[in-house]
């Protein structure tokens, strides 16, 4: 287990060949096996299913179970052996499906379980799943753990990644936790309750933040600017409520994939909700969506900001203008002069190192682009805003520079709802904070009586 | 029926429609000798499309067969007049095809620039060098040439095999058993469907990406061959605009633009439909040139509107 | 605040890496070549410069570059607004066969000779607003959507002839003629037609917000949308520029041969105007427009095609060259063909 950037990945990744590690052995066994290529990991019996399912949806089951391993005949494929061999593998995980038929008509969920039948060779010894239940809900998750309890019973080791704690303690025997790169924590699920867990994963590192509770004038009342009943999307979040009042900022919290980002990107109308209604301004939004958000002063930061955030080619004086200039609509360009102040005044704002703001955001470095994001926001003058992990990637330096940003804007009647893994962050700014777990939300806890115990124990639980 | 299938299927519905059409409109249309004329007339174009089943299935586009089909011919037209034996000629310039093919293939995937764009260039490069060598049409010669535009097969009926169609058949078949029973033809469908997985699932990615332009190369050149033995001729323009009847003969055969899904088959009878409606304006003698564009064009649009809803509720079907 | 500390005086940048620099500016290749090969004519074809005056007209090769490209270099420009969309044009030549029929049709049933310049453009706008339809509100791939119009819009613009009889019908209108060999002062007069469309792109392009739009979407469809842009109306836009742009050059190359001939009016144009694009810097995978790179392109194809002319070369050679210019410019953009390139190099290897 273990939070963004412990290097679970990086982990799996050499494990299974995908990337070379430079320290360490893998010993199997207690053999030393080498393990430097995806094929060497499966020749030592080590199969891997990565979080995105990696297996051509247009092509069939038995396909994709027997791509690259095809029996062959006086040189072509034999698929009487072939379709024989899938029908073997599925067995194995008792699944009844229908393997001719192409993959993508199943669900992800059974598409999941035969990513796990193909890295099921005949001989495989150990068996690495990174997040297997991202994507399933809790039926399917259930039967994969009934196949995951086979297959230990007959003898299989099982790498088990992920951050969903409840599961974690259903079906593994021992835990290791890893955080920034080193692994923190390991023993066996008595010997790691749920609570030592969380503080594991969520550390003691120190950072440069204030007392802020004490700091933080009472939540403010009045008629909230934002609210959300009701709203949920199937797969994706349960239906929750909230609401944002002015001057007032709202923090998320919860451990990767309690649903977050699609908290946020609900409420700003990124993502269609398919119950509930959202109000802005006391308005009923009937079809949210980005723009009409936008246009109602509610702006966005996404957290992934390579494929939905910057755009690499357009200089920083583009990206830091684009929303702004959305909301003025085509007619009405801003006067490079116009563009260029606001420029400067983000880049010298947000400190972001750039020299120059004609380069392409691509050139810059994550953190320096996380900026550019946020002064996208800032600048079209908003009434509210949404933060998506804004700490992602800032240096700690940067960080502090941040929460007084948050806590400046506030005060000036802005609005905040705030999702980040940083829970120190959060008790700093946020007047109150709502806690998800597992894409529900399961509490909200006032900002005078948050602190790390009280959100980890929410988060947790117990 | 699997409902993979159904892209397939409804390709052969629509050409049976059209043939069913035609003999209903005129009489001597329901025969053997007009489906024999139609494979032998469009047999190189269904050659080169063939290759180019490959090329789209890999989600990938090859804009330079028809200036292969003409290269080929200008070229074979010179070594006869220098003496050369057909067959010597031919199995030349299937192995140029070929090699050009694989160079263009490693370009793409080197490079890293899009199949458009470099095939495009191709198709620039062959043919002008179609034009340097020749400005019009050369003759071929060889007693072979005769001997193979004579050759044909009976079929029931009045109709006949013509060999240019013989030999499209035995390419289709050799398409068929490729696509389908060798481990190549997996790895195309694989990255055509999905590249990132292909590539992790263990699919050797340069390798595969120059064999698949290697074959339409090969295939395009096969087609060149044949249209230069059927015409007897090399000519400069030979082939001008194969290569849009060639992705419209794989796109109304079923085959996804997007890769990843379709059947060579289908591509024969995709080649087929344009032949038949040709044909069938042919019938009619009043009708014109126009109709053919404006309904090879409607086609190819209810074809995509099709495809879309196909592959649209595809992915509905499994969507989170 | 923290603020990043003040960088060390830079020394002087290494020659190397000044040219490094400059060689990273897409537009420095197409001026390149063009340059090249107007240079190669100097030596090659003795008075290449020379400008005359002959019946109050500008003359020379240099013009006759400049005259023969206007229709491309209008074309690619609408070509490069929906590349820089991730999109692609190939319906453009069979629009201008349409606009050539629509334009002899009214011609012979006598409309003002002016509506019949706006009916023209009205061809090329529906056309257009049809591509449009298809590839941002069906989604359907541009390359296919396009192919449709490719494929019937010949047919089409042979159905319109045929409506009031005749094949391949001609007509006289002296404001067709002006336009095509005419001239206002010294200069062509289809010069300034193409100047003024391309001030008129430039401003829709660069003076509105739409140019920075248009990149976001060829960028980032999903930041786009996210930052409030409506990625499918800007879609749609760019189509609708390419098709007027299209009627432009209809225009144009059907004034110059005073006949509708749907079949090989403009044939090909497409394929210069795509690469005229991408020799300017334009990349077919969305991003910047270069509209001058764009021009730049144009002038490098016509000057190919012009140079093998008055070289003496014969023409069938124009083909060829054109193809080896452009995969060398190609190759010059590519990143890891330069790397390789460079790594073979004596002394260069670190």
């Amino acid at each position: 287990m273990g939070e963004n950037g412990a290097g679970k990945s990086t982990l799996i990744k050499v494990m299974t060949g995908a990337v070379r590690g430079d320290a360490g052995e893998i010993l199997l066994d207690g053999r030393a096996v080498r393990v430097d290529s995806p094929g060497a990991a499966r020749a030592a019996g080590i199969g891997a299913v990565y979080q995105e399912v990696n297996l051509v949806p247009t092509m069939s089951v038995t396909k994709n179970l027997t791509l690259g391993r095809q029996p062959r005949r006086f040189g072509l494929i034999d698929w009487r052996r072939a379709r024989a061999a899938a029908r073997q593998k599925l067995a194995r995980l008792d699944l009844r499906i229908d393997p001719e038929r192409p993959l993508g008509s199943y669900s992800v969920a059974i598409q999941q379980l035969v990513a796990i039948a193909r890295a099921l060779e005949d001989d495989a010894r150990v068996l690495v799943l990174d997040e297997p239940t991202a994507s399933l809900d809790a039926n399917e998750t259930q039967r994969l753990f009934g196949i995951l309890r086979d297959l230990k019973k007959r003898g299989l080791a099982i790498v088990f990644i992920s951050h969903f704690i409840d599961q974690v303690y259903q079906i593994a025997d021992r835990i290791t936790v890893l955080r920034n790169g080193i692994r923190v924590g390991v023993g066996s699920i008595a010997e790691i309750p749920p609570l030592q867990l969380v503080s594991l994963m969520l550390g003691h590192e120190l950072q440069e933040v204030e007392q802020a509770a004490a700091d933080l004038q009472a939540a403010p009342t009045g008629e909230p600017i934002l609210t959300a009943t009701g709203v949920g999307r199937r797969r994706v979040m349960e239906p929750f409520d909230l609401e944002l009042r002015p001057g007032e900022v709202v923090g998320l919290a919860g451990l990767l994939g309690s649903g977050r980002t699609e908290t946020a990107k609900l409420a700003f109308g990124a993502l269609r909700p398919d119950s509930g209604e959202i109000r802005i301004a006391g308005r009923v939004v009937l079809a949210p969506s980005p723009g009409r958000s936008l246009r109602l002063g509610v702006t966005f930061c996404p957290e992934d900001r390579k494929s939905e955030g910057i755009f690499a080619e357009l200089s920083v004086r583009e990206n830091i203008g684009l929303a702004l200039q959305a909301r003025r609509g085509w007619l009405r360009p801003l006067s490079r002069r116009e563009q260029d102040r606001l420029a400067r005044e983000m880049i010298d704002k947000l400190a972001i190192a750039t020299s120059d703001a004609e380069k392409p955001v691509g050139q810059l470095s994550g953190g320096n682009q996380q900026k550019v994001i946020l002064a996208r926001s800032l600048v079209s003058g908003p009434r509210v805003l949404i933060l998506d992990e804004p700490t992602r990637g800032i240096d700690v330096g940067a960080h502090a520079e941040i929460v007084t940003l948050i806590r400046g804007l506030c005060a000036q009647g802005l609005a905040l709802l705030v999702a980040s893994s940083e829970l120190d962050e959060l008790i700093a700014v946020s007047h109150r904070i709502v806690v998800l777990r597992d894409r529900k939300k399961v509490g909200e806890i006032r900002g005078a009586d948050a602190t790390r115990e009280r959100i980890i124990q929410t988060i947790a639980g117990a | 029926m699997s409902e993979k299938y159904l892209p397939l299927a409804a390709t052969i519905a629509v050409f049976l429609i059209l043939f069913v059409a035609g003999g209903l409109l005129y009489n001597n249309f329901f025969s053997t000798l007009v489906i024999g004329d139609i494979l032998a007339d469009n047999a190189f174009v269904i050659i080169a499309a063939i290759g180019t089943t490959f090329v789209i299935l890999s989600g990938g586009i090859d804009l330079s067969i028809g200036s292969m089909i003409g290269f080929v011919g200008v070229v074979m037209a010179n070594l006869d007049a220098a003496g050369w034996h057909p067959l010597a000629s031919a199995a030349m310039m299937i192995a140029f095809g070929a090699g050009f093919g694989a160079l263009q293939g490693f370009i793409i995937d080197f490079c890293e620039i899009q199949p458009f764009i470099i095939t495009l260039a191709g198709l620039f490069l062959l043919r002008g060098a179609c034009f340097m060598i020749n400005l019009d049409a050369v003759p071929l010669r060889h007693p072979f040439v005769a001997a193979f535009a004579d050759a044909s097969l009976p079929l029931p009926g009045d109709g006949f095999l013509a060999s240019s169609a013989i030999v499209m058949l035995v390419a289709l078949a050799a398409g068929i058993v490729i696509a389908h029973w060798t481990k190549f033809g997996a790895d195309v469908y694989a990255i055509g469907g999905d590249r990132a997985s292909a590539a992790l699932m263990g699919v050797p990615m340069r390798r595969t990406i120059v064999k698949i332009y290697a074959l339409g190369g090969l295939y395009s050149a096969l087609g060149g061959v044949v249209y230069a033995l059927y015409t007897s001729s090399g000519y400069p323009l030979a082939g001008q605009g194969a290569e849009l009847s060639a992705i419209a003969a794989v796109v109304l055969g079923g085959t996804l633009l997007t890769g990843g899904v379709g059947y060579v088959a289908g591509t024969l009878f995709g080649g087929m439909i344009l032949g038949l409606i040709a044909t069938l304006i042919n019938f009619n003698g009043s009708l014109n040139g126009a109709w053919i564009m404006i309904s090879g064009g409607l086609l190819l649009f209810l074809f995509i509107v099709l495809q879309r809803f196909l592959v649209g509720s595809l992915r509905a079907r499994s969507a989170t | 605040m923290n603020r990043p500390a003040p960088s060390p005086p830079p020394t002087k940048p290494a020659l190397s890496d000044r040219l490094r620099a400059v060689a990273r500016h897409r537009m420095v290749w197409p001026a390149l070549a063009l340059a090249l090969i107007l240079i190669v004519d100097g030596f090659v074809s003795p008075g290449f410069f020379a400008i005359r005056i002959v019946e109050g007209r500008l003359f020379g090769s240099l013009i006759d570059i400049l005259y023969r490209a206007m229709p491309t270099a209008v074309v690619a420009l609408g070509m490069a607004v929906v590349i820089g969309t991730k999109g692609i044009d190939l319906s453009v030549g069979s629009i201008i066969a349409i606009c050539g029929a629509v334009i002899a049709w009214r011609i012979h049933a006598g409309d003002p000779h002016f509506v019949i310049l706006l009916l023209a453009l009205g061809a090329g706008l529906l056309c257009g607003m049809w591509n449009g339809l298809l590839v941002a509100v069906l989604e359907i791939q541009p390359i296919i959507a396009t192919l449709i119009l490719m494929v019937s819009g010949r047919g089409i613009g042979l159905m319109i002839n045929l409506i009031y009889g005749g094949t391949n019908p001609s007509f006289t209108s002296p404001l067709l003629q002006g336009l095509s060999v005419g001239h206002i002062g010294l200069v062509p007069t289809r010069l300034i037609v193409g100047a003024g469309i391309f001030l008129a792109l430039w401003l829709l392009v660069r003076r509105t917000a739409f140019g920075l739009f248009l990149e976001a979407v060829g960028g980032s469809p999903r930041a786009a949308r996210l930052a409030g842009v409506n990625a499918r109306l800007i879609q749609y836009s760019a189509y609708l520029v390419s098709g007027l742009c299209a009627a432009a050059a209809g225009v144009i190359l059907t004034a110059d041969t005073h006949t509708s001939d749907p079949v090989s009016e403009g044939l090909y144009i497409e394929l210069d105007a795509i690469l005229a694009v991408v020799i300017g810097g334009g990349s077919l995978a969305g991003g910047r427009i270069y509209l001058g790179g764009t021009i730049l392109g144009a002038l490098v194809i016509q000057a190919l095609t012009t140079s093998i002319l008055t070289s003496g070369l014969p023409p069938e050679y124009n083909l060829v060259v054109k193809a080896v210019v452009v995969i060398v410019v190609l190759l010059l953009q590519s990143a890891n063909a330069r790397a390789a390139v460079v790594s073979v190099l004596p002394g260069r290897r670190k």
